[in-house]
């Protein structure tokens, strides 16, 4: 204990010091805050310009690998009609498709889609879907699935190069495989999933299944809309 | 010169964040899959830790004692925004495959601890190598657990580097039918293998204090 004489009173502080000082603190905190959101809103802007290039190469990158460039020999980028948010391909937002042709005849689709229902949240898929059905292959381009175990579902990080999961959906139709069986085999359906990691490639293959009946379904009307059309919703 | 030596044997191993401190766990046992994941998240994360600790100590004198922990945040939290940007902006793949642990170093709570601790009341040039010396002590960690994870989980070495490096190839070290072994890809084998990291760590220096004391013993018997 002190040795402090109990009676000594410690002056309270004067009612304008404790709002000055608050006033100051308040003050500063502001400008800290100021500027350094500008800095944030400064590098956004700087970086805006090399982001977007990055994400236009990277889904033509994308595209390539889907569609082989020789498949078509239209502007595919150019060729694009808008979608409307369609719970069937898993979408929230419009999203773009994509049609190839070759001398003026339809040749495949490329289509957004996405699964809800990943072990990390959304997988985001591109499907290219042949003018007679087939998806002639897709691929993951966003999730964020468990590193080293259910990644596996975009090939990239897949580590069976020569035969990558996502391969086994290569040239599938639903002619050929009923709805009933596009799933994995655990769920009675045709496609692998590693074991002990089935929730990312059932996700994908459930998503995958949807998506490819919408778009066969839709097929003609997505060929003929008009560039930067875009498809009316169904009543 | 010495306080500089100081700091980085301090940062690398007598406080290493991870063994020392056990600060920063979240992102150390969720991105430890593989070695190049760490090795890349762990060089962010320096970057971050030297930077913010030369912001805080530039601007320690305008820092209102009572409400220096939001600013630090403010900072830090500004800091890996930037760094975000930039990653997505000139190095896309590797931002690819760090994606979403690069928003988490603003949660590492170890940038937080050295900028309170140190960066707060110190030199800018002491601060900032504080900050680097710190985060390499965390990468050299994390690359070493992500090392051991990846090799007992999948078998491989530098797993995932043609992400980074174009063309270059994992190293399949185990025979190709190896089965893997999921819980050191899972994170309880994160946990496992810092235990055994951390215990390794206090049996080296347990060795080198009896060496210590032994020596000590001679010394004080020789002249007697």
């Amino acid at each position: 204990m002190s040795d402090l004489p109990d009676h000594i009173e410690v002056p309270p502080p004067a009612e304008s010091s404790v709002l000055r000082i608050s006033v100051r603190t308040a003050t500063i905190l502001l400008l800290f805050t100021l500027v350094f959101t500008a800095l944030m809103a400064a590098t956004y802007y700087a970086t805006r310009p090399a982001i977007e290039r990055s994400a236009r190469a990277e889904k033509m990158k994308l595209i390539g690998e889907v569609l082989p460039h020789d498949m078509y020999d239209n502007d595919l980028l150019a060729d694009n009609a808008t979608l409307p948010p369609e719970t069937a391909l898993g979408l929230d937002d419009p999203s773009t498709v994509y049609r190839a042709r070759k001398d003026g005849q339809p040749v495949a689709l490329v289509v957004e889609a996405a699964a809800p229902d990943g072990y990390a949240g959304r997988i985001g898929l591109l499907l290219a879907v042949a003018a007679d059905g087939r998806l002639l292959a897709m691929r993951i381009t966003q999730s964020n699935e468990t590193p080293g175990l259910g990644d596996y579902i975009d090939p990239r990080k897949d580590k069976n190069k020569a035969h990558p999961w996502i391969d086994q959906f290569k040239n599938k139709s639903l002619d050929e495989v009923k709805p009933e069986q596009w799933k994995v085999k655990k769920d009675g359906g045709i496609f692998d999933a590693h074991t002990g990691a089935t929730i990312s490639a059932r996700a994908v293959t459930n998503a995958s299944g949807r998506a490819l009946a919408w778009i066969v379904r839709h097929r003609d009307q997505l060929f003929e809309l008009p560039t930067g059309g875009r498809l009316e919703e169904q009543p | 010169m010495s306080v500089y030596r100081d700091i980085a044997k301090n940062s690398l191993w007598k406080q290493n964040p991870i063994l020392g401190q056990l600060l920063g766990l979240c992102p150390t046992l969720a991105i430890t899959t593989t070695f190049v994941n760490s090795f890349s998240l762990g060089l962010a994360t320096t970057l971050v830790m030297a930077v913010a600790n030369f912001a805080v100590s530039s601007l320690r004198s305008f820092i209102p004692f009572e409400v220096r922990i939001p600013i630090f945040i403010l900072i830090i939290a500004a800091l890996v925004t930037v760094v975000q940007l930039a990653m997505n902006a000139w190095l896309h793949d590797l931002y690819l495959v760090l994606g979403i642990f690069i928003p988490l170093i603003v949660t590492n709570c170890i940038v937080l601890a050295r900028v309170e601790a140190f960066a707060a009341k110190n030199s800018v040039a002491m601060s900032t190598w504080d900050g680097a010396m710190m985060g390499l002590g965390l990468t050299a960690v994390i690359s070493v657990l992500g090392f051991i994870r990846e090799f007992l989980g999948q078998g491989t070495v530098l797993g995932g580097i043609d992400l980074v490096v174009h063309g270059a190839k994992a190293i399949q070290v185990l025979p190709n039918d190896y089965p893997g072994f999921l819980i050191a890809i899972l994170p309880p084998g994160a946990f496992f293998v810092l235990g055994l990291m951390i215990a390794a760590r206090n049996w080296i220096d347990a060795r080198a204090n009896e060496r210590a004391r032994q020596r000590l013993v001679q010394v004080q018997q020789a002249p007697a």
